[in-house]
This record gives C-alpha cells, structure tokens and sequence, in this order.
C-alpha cells in the first residue's frame, strides 16, 4: 500500500528540490520522515490529517512548493500569532523541508517545488520584461524597486531583496498569506523568471546616486530634506543674523 | 488714583556695542586667522575635487558609514564641490562679521523726481527719435508694422488650443464592448477560466488586433483587474452575480477617488487597495468602499466566456471608470 501510494506521488514530487533520481524506497522512507516531522512540529494546529483547525488552514493540496516556501523561509513553525507571520531563521533544515514537502504533497497534490533546471533565469528571464511585469503586478505592493510595502491593518508586503529565486517562484505559484497567486497561464514560467532576473538586477544594483534611503521614495526623500536640509538651512541662517562679539 | 495710561517714552536705538576685535588687536588678529582657515578648507575642498576627478576611477564604490555602499568618484566630488563653495561663504561672512567696520552710517535716499532739466532732455530726445523714424510721414510702414505687431499677438491664443480639444465624452467610455477579449497585460494572452486558480489575480486590458499600439490615455481607463474567489464567497446581488463568471470577477483597477491603479489585493481578507490614499474595497460585495476616501465602488465589469472558452465582456462598462469629475451624473 505504502509503495503504490509513493510510486502515485513520485510522479507529483518529481522534480522537488534535489531533482536528483529517487528509488522508490526513498521516497517512501522521505514521506514517513515528513509524517514523523508533521506529526510532532505541525499537526497541533494544522491537524493529524492536514485538516487544519481554527487557527490554521487544511493542508490537503497546497502542494510541496508552498511547503518548501513556508517551512524553508522560516515562517513555519510560526512563532508569534500576529497579524503577518514574519521571516525568520528557518527551524527545519534543507533535508527535513524536503521531507516534509514529500509527505503533505503525498496526500494530495498541488503546486511542486521548481527545479534547479527550472529556475535558470539568467538563461531563460529578460531583465526588460520582468521590469515590464513587475510594474504591473507586483510593484503596488512590493514597492517599485522591490523594497516591501504596507498592506492594510498591520500587514505587509515583505521585502524580496535577499529572497531566493525558489521562493520567489513559489510564492507567485502559491499565494501566501494576503498574496494573491500568479497563475501559469496569466504569467508564464518564463515571464515569472523574467521578473525573478529583474529583482535580482535590482538587487545587484549599484547605489550610484548616493544613499538610497530605502528606495521607498518621495517619503524618506522628503523626510532627509525637510529635517536635515532644512535643519542645516535654519542653522546657517541662525549664525548669519548672529552678531559677532 | 488715575487710570490713564502713561505714554511709552521712544527707547530709541540701543547704544552701539563694539566687537572685541574691534578693541583688542590680538582678538582682531584671531579672527583673521579663522578667516583664512575658512577660505584655506574651500581651496582643500577644490583641490579634493580636481584629485577625485583625476584619480578615483568612475565605477570605485566605497562603504561609507549611513550611506552604504557608494560611487566614491561621484561623493568626493560632491563633497569637494559642497566644501569649496561652502567655506568660501563662510570665510567671506566671518570676515563681513568680525573685521570689516560695524559702524551704522545713514545714507538719505535721494528724491524720487527727476530733475526738470532732464525730463525736459529726455522729451526732446525721444521727439527727435521719432521725427527721424518718419513714423508720421511713412503711413505704409506704421500700417504694417501695426499689422505685423498684432498678428503676433494672436500666436499666443493658438497655441492656446493645445491644452484641449474638450473631453467631450471620452471620460464616460472605455474600449470594453460586448465580446471584447480580456487578455494579459503585458503579453496579450487571452485568458480562459480555468487558467486562474481560486485566489489568482490576472492584470488585463482589452484585446486590440495585431500590432496596434494602445495609446496611454486607453490604458489609464481600461485596465481590469480579474480576481478568482469561491463563487460561495460572493455576496452580491442577482444582477450582478450574472456579471461574474464561475467565481471570477472583473473590476475596474482605476480608483473611483483620485484615479490610482488599485491592485494590492489581499487573498485572505478578500479587501482590495489603493496604494495612494488606502481605499478598501470589499471584492466579496461588488467592490463596496469599506475604507478610505473613495466616494462609490469601483465599476464591474459583466464578463462571460465566449465559444472558444475565453474570457469576454459582456457589456461595456455601465457607468464612467476612475474619479469623479464635473458632468459626471452620480
């Protein structure tokens, strides 16, 4: 039973992570790996059968990609009920994620953790066309150069600088928390890496005009200026009108 | 005991205090050293310029505290420029302050009138000027001249007419018709129901033919926002709920307050948001404002699929997109 189980969802996992070819032994020693882990880590809110409960959603077909994305940035196990469930120091390591991933996407399928050949952006993404899409779907919240912004309510729209391209990619095919998901057909797996390759040019972007403030805009801009610009302005013109003794 | 006010005597100016440099030769001597310690920075400041530009390569960055990572070419010439101009003000200024003479001195201002001589003089002047030109005796050249003088003033009032043509009724329409395909923007893909999952949000605008390029002013009233929600999530009327199809609702994306792309849409709380003065729309209740600014929801568009399973409007919009203006009827 087992065995037919993993020989039915080898198919749906292939491709996850390692990409490396698995035994079928494998695969069923990496789910009950991933079940003993759930068991202990996860099932307490998110239920013994994925079923989820009132303070966590049912599992059943979020897929290993939402998995890998929730678990390996950290923001499973969550630590604090808040309004956002930040980023943080993941709990689990790469193997056990993976592990993981294989045993909640066994008992249902859905979006799978992009390849190593699947996430070759600089082969497969333009920097031009991701700017082009990132502008009109992730720029609103995102900020225009990536930076995160606020959402409504406390939440927000986190930062993608420093985020890996596979957690980028998983996040627009799986729609965390407020995100919406990006669909395959609406924005092709080359166009995702287009932008992925747009962030990572943001990323590696000089700072050529001197500090960037954030690059959040006109606020922090504004901010500089109308204090510290200011303030030196009224400073001079304080000493200028002061008679010398 | 009287209760009149006395009257405030004049205090007149206070009496004048001199500097200590004024007194003391040696403060006298101090203070011009610091001037010439100001102008000595403002000439270190150009000659950091001249030496960055010549020496630190264009594309060296360096890690400067607060800043980050920075063009060094580009900060040191700046902060050779800032401190050459700077302390060239200061210096001139300290020694304006402390050395050149304080005393106040009285200077009458002279009368406004000239004197009748040279009004008289400048009559004549212009007189001869004008006898000379032969503007009286020369009709031919004063009408033209007059001509050419008022056409000129006319140019103004023609350019005038690039700040219109008047709208007419271009704010109340969009391009959406009944059966115009929704496609992906950018990529003008076509879109089918099945290719958003539940939660998915798809940018799009009308479908032009091949090769025609949307004009800017088309796309600031077209743009769609399509979100896919369970179809049990709604809680709309029966006119409207015809208008979405399978769980996939169309809003127009231009904000009903100031005309901003609303598109940070939450999937858990179903709210849709303007990045620019936080309206909240409830997408679950035909876009309701639930917050914020905004005066009325953001127009639906009624959408359906056509034979080959792709998304169309079904009709166009029915009432103007994006934010108030004069006509408008509601």
């Amino acid at each position: 039973m087992l065995a037919l189980l993993s020989i039915g969802t080898t198919f749906s996992i292939a491709g996850a992570a390692t990409e490396a070819p698995i035994t079928a032994a494998e695969r069923s020693a990496l789910i009950d790996e991933g079940q003993r882990i759930f068991l202990k880590g996860c099932s307490s809110c998110h239920g013994i059968n994925l079923e989820g409960s009132a303070i966590a959603p049912a599992l059943l077909g979020v897929g290993a990609a939402s998995v890998d994305f929730q678990v390996a940035t950290g923001r499973m196990p969550v630590a604090d009920m808040s309004v956002q469930i930040a980023r943080k120091q993941p709990v689990y390591d790469e193997k056990q994620v993976e592990a993981l991933a294989a045993y909640v996407s066994s008992l249902a399928p859905g979006p799978q953790v992009p390849g190593e050949s699947q996430l070759n952006y600089e082969r497969d993404g333009s920097t031009a066309e991701g700017g082009e899409l990132f502008r009109t779907n992730c720029a609103m919240c995102h900020n225009f150069a990536a930076q995160g912004g606020a959402l409504s309510q406390g939440k927000y729209a986190p930062t993608l600088m420093g985020v890996e391209a596979r957690h980028i990619y998983e996040a627009m095919i799986t729609g965390p928390q407020s995100m919406p998901v990006f669909s395959d057909k609406t924005i092709t797996p080359n166009e995702k890496l287009s932008m992925i390759k747009w962030i990572k040019a943001v990323e590696a972007e000089p700072q050529l005009g001197g500090a960037a403030l954030g690059r959040v805009g006109p606020v922090t801009e504004g901010l500089l200026v109308w204090t510290l610009g200011l303030g030196l302005l009224v400073g001079v013109a304080v000493w200028l009108a002061m008679k010398a003794r | 005991m009287s209760n009149e006010i006395e009257a405030i005597k004049d205090p007149g100016l206070p009496a004048h205090v001199h500097r200590r440099a004024d007194t003391d030769p040696k403060a006298a001597a101090k203070a011009e050293r610091q001037v010439a310690i100001l102008f000595l920075l403002s000439a270190l400041g150009t000659i950091t310029l001249i030496a960055s530009y010549i020496f630190i390569p264009q594309d060296a960055f360096i890690f400067f505290p607060v800043l980050g990572d920075t063009n060094a070419h580009q900060l040191f010439l700046g902060l050779g420029m800032a401190a050459s101009l700077f302390f060239i003000g200061m210096g001139a200024i300290h020694w304006a302050k402390t050395l050149m003479p304080d005393e106040e001195v009285i200077i009458q201002r002279h009368e406004f009138r000239s004197e009748d001589e040279d009004r008289a003089d400048l009559i004549a002047t212009a007189k001869a000027g004008a006898a000379a030109a032969g503007l009286g005796r020369r009709s031919l050249i004063k009408r033209s001249l007059g001509l050419s003088l008022g056409l000129v003033g006319l140019s103004p009032l023609i350019l005038l007419r690039d700040l219109g043509p008047l709208p007419g009724d271009e704010l109340k329409k969009t391009s959406w018709k009944a059966g115009t395909r929704l496609v992906t923007d950018p990529g003008d893909r076509p879109i089918r129901a099945e290719d958003l999952e539940v939660g998915a949000v798809a940018q799009t605008l009308p479908e032009v033919g091949e090769g025609v390029h949307r004009k800017l002013s088309d796309i600031g009233k077209d743009a769609v926002l399509l979100i896919r929600l369970r179809p049990e999530e709604f809680n709309l009327d029966a006119e409207r709920l015809s208008w979405t199809h399978e769980g996939i609702i169309a809003f127009s994306k231009i904000c009903s307050h100031m005309g901003c792309a609303v598109a940070l849409y939450e999937q858990q709380t179903k709210h849709l948001l303007c990045p620019c003065h936080q309206s909240t729309f409830d997408v679950t209740r035909a876009a309701k404002v639930i917050f914020g600014p905004s005066a009325r929801p953001l127009p639906q568009l009624a959408i359906t699929v056509d034979s080959e399973g792709y998304l169309i409007a079904k009709q166009p919009f029915t009432e103007p997109v994006g934010p108030s203006f004069w006509e408008r009827s509601s």
